[in-house]
């Protein structure tokens, strides 16, 4: 696996805010169809690193390619915005809070984005909305406005909304922090989908359960840098660092309070 | 000289020109003035400095002039310019722009107020600023701003009695000129009246009803 070109590959990843040193030289490589979790205590910098991927917290320092395209490369401002919104096609990016437009139905939700910038018709983006939202199990919601749902169905929306722009690796931000417990598996299951779909996904989670279940690769990450990195039996089962050993300790007396 | 309504009848169509006068020049300064605050904020939000710098004073000069000084102006000031508008356009172009800054006001609140997760959203999914600003961020900010926009609307009805003074035959000018004919001050400025509180109403009436609209999609 280790001689194949990784498909979203991060280099020496550099953030800075003034004097705050976020991430301290991260390096990432993410195969084709691999699912990756981050891991780490708050304000380690985990969202930093997710959202440095599709550029929405600029990094100051490090590179970041998705297949043979540069996403961060320096160009003039007007040149780098038609870069950037073409490559966030390509990225799908879910987060905490859902984020959904309050003003648009679901269906108005998943075929905003592909109206605008694929030029498809109408009829093309009902049948990509239906598509999308069967997928996540909420066919039958198509006509619902968001506030009219739960927090599990806002997030499989917000899901289906980012799947149906075909994206090539998905984003998660700690997609189910924001749920009621009885409501996380719904989305869960999603992700499992997507898993065996083999999506490429990166994942921010506080779920340990879930990324020892779902995922290839499990990055700790603790001050800005990534402390231990490995295959998830190792990391939650046997992990070297002292560090990781006590954030899992303290994880999981904190989860079982 | 006690009151007599009796000559009202024999102006009644003469006046109800003039309110039909009203009612066109409140329509076309709302649509103008909703439409154009939705413009003006986003440039006094977006808009390079050099747009926004005599924007600023362009909304100066709106906000902290009279009106009827607005009307004035753009009626027979432009004239020395060239500019030589008709009475009733002049008179949506002064109230429709004295509006607009007043709207674009509470947009810009509006806009600022929503959630930045909106904005974020949608430039994941690759829309431009430009885009998410149009079909994200401003349609919400504006929906959010109806109810106060809809009291803008209510204020320019009443001021719209102003353009009386630029001679649109609007209702309050329709007035005065049957009261010239009459010497019926009293009678026809009660009619008057009695006609803006009755559009006053209708007004309130649709208003509540595009409210109504916008909860329900919610
Ligand atoms: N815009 C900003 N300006 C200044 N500092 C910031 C900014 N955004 C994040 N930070 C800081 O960067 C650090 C990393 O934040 P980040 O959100 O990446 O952490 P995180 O690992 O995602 O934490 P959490 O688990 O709480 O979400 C924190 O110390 C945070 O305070
Ligand atoms: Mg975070």
């Amino acid at each position: 696996m280790t001689d194949q070109k990784p498909f979203l590959d991060i280099r020496n990843a550099q953030k800075s805010y003034g004097d705050l040193e976020v991430l301290k030289d991260i390096s990432l490589q993410v195969q084709r169809g691999q699912i990756v979790a981050i891991i780490g205590p708050s304000g380690s910098g985990k969202s930093t690193l997710l959202r440095a991927i599709n550029d929405l917290d600029p990094l100051t320092g490090g590179e970041v390619w998705l297949e043979d395209m540069q996403i961060n490369k320096k160009l003039p401002h007007r040149q780098y915005e038609k870069h950037i919104n073409q490559v966030r096609q390509n990225i799908g990016m879910v987060f905490q809070h859902f984020n959904l437009f309050p003003h648009l139905s679901v269906r108005g939700n998943v075929t905003l984005a592909p109206k605008m910038l694929k030029g498809i018709s109408d009829d093309e983006a009902n049948a990509l909305a239906e598509e999308q939202l069967e997928k996540v199990g909420l066919l039958d919601r198509i006509d619902y406005y968001p506030s009219r749902l739960s927090g599990g169905q806002k997030q499989r929306v917000a899901i289906a909304r980012a799947l149906a722009m075909k994206p090539k690796v998905m984003l998660f931000d700690e997609a189910t922090s924001a749920l009621d417990p009885e409501l996380v598996e719904e989305v869960n299951l999603v992700m499992k989908k997507l898993a065996e779909e083999h999506m490429t996904m990166v994942i921010v989670t506080h779920e340990m359960g879930f990324a020892e279940a779902v995922c290839d690769r499990v990055l700790f990450m603790d001050q800005g840098v990534v402390v231990e990195e490995g295959p998830p039996s190792k990391i939650f089962r046997n992990p070297d660092n002292e560090r990781t050993q006590n954030f899992l300790r303290k994880h999981l007396a904190n989860a079982n309070r | 000289m006690g009151l007599d309504f009796t000559v009202v009848p024999g102006y009644l169509d003469f006046i109800l020109l003039g309110v039909l006068w009203t009612i066109a020049i409140t329509i076309g300064a709302a649509l103008l003035s909703f439409f154009i605050g939705i413009f003006f904020a986003v440039i006094a939000l977006y808009g390079p400095w050099f747009i926004r710098l005599p924007f600023r004073a362009f909304e100066w000069l709106f906000m902290g002039t009279p009106l009827l000084l607005q009307l004035f102006l753009i009626y027979f000031g432009l004239v020395q310019i060239g500019i030589d508008l008709p009475a009733f356009v002049a008179g949506v172009i002064g109230l429709g722009l004295h509006f607009a800054v007043y709207n674009s006001e509470l947009i810009q609140t509006a806009i600022i107020a929503v959630d930045r997760g909106q904005m974020e959203a949608a430039r994941t999914l690759g829309l431009s600023r430009g885009q998410a600003l149009r079909k994200v961020v401003v349609p919400q900010a504006v929906r959010d701003v109806i109810p106060p926009i809809g009291n803008n609307m209510i204020a320019l009805l009443k001021d719209s009695a102003l353009v009386s003074v630029i001679g649109v035959s609007e209702l309050t000018l329709s007035a005065q000129r049957a009261i010239g004919n009459t010497y019926r001050p009293f009678e026809f400025y009660v009619v008057a009246a009695a006609f803006y509180y009755l559009i006053n109403l209708g007004m309130e009436w649709v208003l509540r009803r595009i409210e109504r609209r916008i909860q329900a999609a919610r």
